[in-house]
């Protein structure tokens, strides 16, 4: 399969150290910009129960689930301890023309 | 104790905080014996889906399960269900069991949980009367509300609340009873109560305020509850949440310091520091307001069963997490962290899509506590927020957080 980049929103729909939430077909991601301006893309529900990330808080590099306080690294998915044991996946970012693509795996 | 523990652990209450620690003790790396003894005949589970996820029909007994895996002989966790510690011998430290097995322990953990208070009124013993507490509560009440027509919910509280939510999304007729003038009255401040009643009236429900019952009626099924004022609601299922009673006999009749609840120290230990108490049976001191409290929420369950086992861990630090609640009903949640009962005085931040937030603040412009309501999970990000500005302890500008347009995570830094 080609590669599939989508587009997902300007770059500064994100706000630094924050995240939203981008909905393509039937799949539902989590899209983040870090306190240093990068971007990242994970999963977007948490893998404890199936509630958005995006509704959680970024803090550094963790992305804190707004339910249970289930707590991802969202640069590379990696769950850091219960209630969370299930990483997340994390799909390739880029920038182009101030527009944050997100390549589909 | 001090130092790291090595010798026998137990664990009364499989529930969510007994099955938690069991969990955390061999999450940080204790290998001793541990065995989790648990009346009911599931593994310990989490209570927030039964009121929801699990009378919608979105999920079932296994995803409730706290480790979804419920591989608890893998994890060498000696498990006895459908069990009960019937007598505790403090001097000789053993637990007898039901199935009249001893237990050793170094270390002993009650994390008996509570049972629901139940009407007393006549007709209370009628079929298609429910509570609702365990997973097996909440399946045979699924069953129940599929053919319903009409449920009267007793209790305008977080349970009645959240059945009552529910009930409609299933289709029936509802209608809530409540005692006091305003909905979960105990736990919200009064706004957030008035947003919950307006959540619900849209939703259909017939909300009774002050309302008194007299009996239940019905020849072998409930057919109606008549109240005080000799009004007659028909109906053909009855859910009573009213609250519950903390399981303190076992506590009470071996010596140990109970009040509304099994009464613990800082470390969550009760008078014999070889015995804690955790989960929704602990009644500890509020570091906020130095007065008893006792927590019945999943934070609480989850927060106490780690602390306490670091603690067997050899890690001194005192208890302190912040109260945190929240209930999901249709659409809407609602958040509450912190004590705002503690407050002097309390900060609206008004959203216009349709979410509040409120801060409750000390004489000292210190924020003591926050709550919130909105669509969906979207007050959850300042609700974080607001914990670690709790925790900060600093004085806040009180025109900045009534300001929505200004920021709140900066203040985190300010």
């Amino acid at each position: 399969m080609s590669e599939q980049w989508v587009e997902v929103c300007d770059a500064d729909d994100i706000e630094e150290e924050d995240v939203i939430r981008f909905d393509h077909g039937d799949r539902t991601f989590a899209i983040y910009r870090s306190a240093d301006d990068e971007y990242f893309a994970t999963d977007g529900l948490c893998t404890h129960e199936q509630v958005h990330l995006a509704d959680g808080l970024v803090m550094d590099n963790i992305i804190e689930c707004p339910k249970h306080n289930g707590r991802f690294d969202y640069r590379t998915g990696d769950a850091k301890g219960a209630p969370v044991c299930v990483n997340l996946n994390t799909y390739p970012i880029k920038l182009e023309d101030d527009k944050v693509y997100l390549k589909l795996g | 104790m001090s130092g790291q523990i090595t010798g026998p652990v137990a664990i009364v209450g499989a529930g969510h905080s007994g099955g938690r620690t069991a969990l955390a003790l061999r999450e940080q790396g204790y290998r001793g014996p541990l065995v989790l003894i648990g009346e009911e005949s599931y593994v310990p589970y989490e209570r927030p889906p039964l009121s929801k996820q699990l009378l919608l029909g979105a999920a079932e007994a296994p995803d409730c399960y706290l480790d979804k895996r419920a591989d608890y002989t893998g994890l060498d966790i000696d498990l006895h269900l459908e069990c009960s510690a019937v007598r505790l011998d403090r001097d000789k430290r053993t637990l007898k069991l039901s199935d009249g097995s001893i237990v050793d322990y170094q270390a002993l953990i009650l994390a008996t949980g509570g049972q629901v208070r139940q009407l007393t009124i006549p007709g209370n013993d009628l079929e298609g009367v429910h509570y609702l507490r365990t997973l097996k509560d909440a399946t045979a009440l699924r069953a129940s509300l599929l053919d319903a027509r009409h449920c009267v919910v007793i209790g305008g509280g977080f349970i009645g609340l959240e059945v009552a939510s529910s009930a409609r999304q299933m289709g029936c007729e509802v209608s809530v009873l409540e005692a006091t003038d305003r909905l979960a009255a105990r736990v919200l401040p009064t706004p957030i109560s008035h947003y919950l009643h307006d959540l619900h009236r849209h939703n259909g429900v017939d909300i009774r305020l002050e309302c008194r019952i007299q009996r239940l009626e019905g020849t072998d099924k409930v057919e109606a509850v008549v109240l005080e004022s000799g009004e007659i609601l028909s109906c053909d299922r009855v859910v009573v949440g009213i609250g519950i009673i903390p399981n303190t006999a076992l506590a009470e009749t071996s010596g140990l310091d109970t009040g509304n609840g099994i009464r613990v120290n800082a470390h969550l230990q009760t008078n014999d520091p070889a015995i804690y108490a955790i989960g929704d049976v602990c009644e500890h001191r509020s570091p906020m307001t130095a007065s008893w409290c006792r927590q019945e929420t999943w934070r609480n369950a989850e927060d106490q069963a780690r602390h306490v086992a670091h603690h067997l861990l050899g890690d001194p630090t005192p208890f302190q997490s912040l109260p945190a609640f929240w209930s999901d009903q249709y659409d809407a949640s609602l958040q509450l962290i912190g004590n705002p009962s503690a407050a002097a005085h309390t900060i609206v931040r008004p959203h216009d899509d349709d979410h509040i937030l409120l801060f409750h603040l000390d004489a000292s412009a210190r924020l003591v506590g926050v709550s919130g309501f909105g669509p969906g999970n979207r007050i959850s990000k300042d609700i974080k927020i607001s914990a670690q500005l709790i925790n900060n302890g600093g004085p806040l500008d009180p025109a900045g957080l009534a300001d929505p347009t200004v920021k709140l995570k900066p203040m985190l830094k300010a």
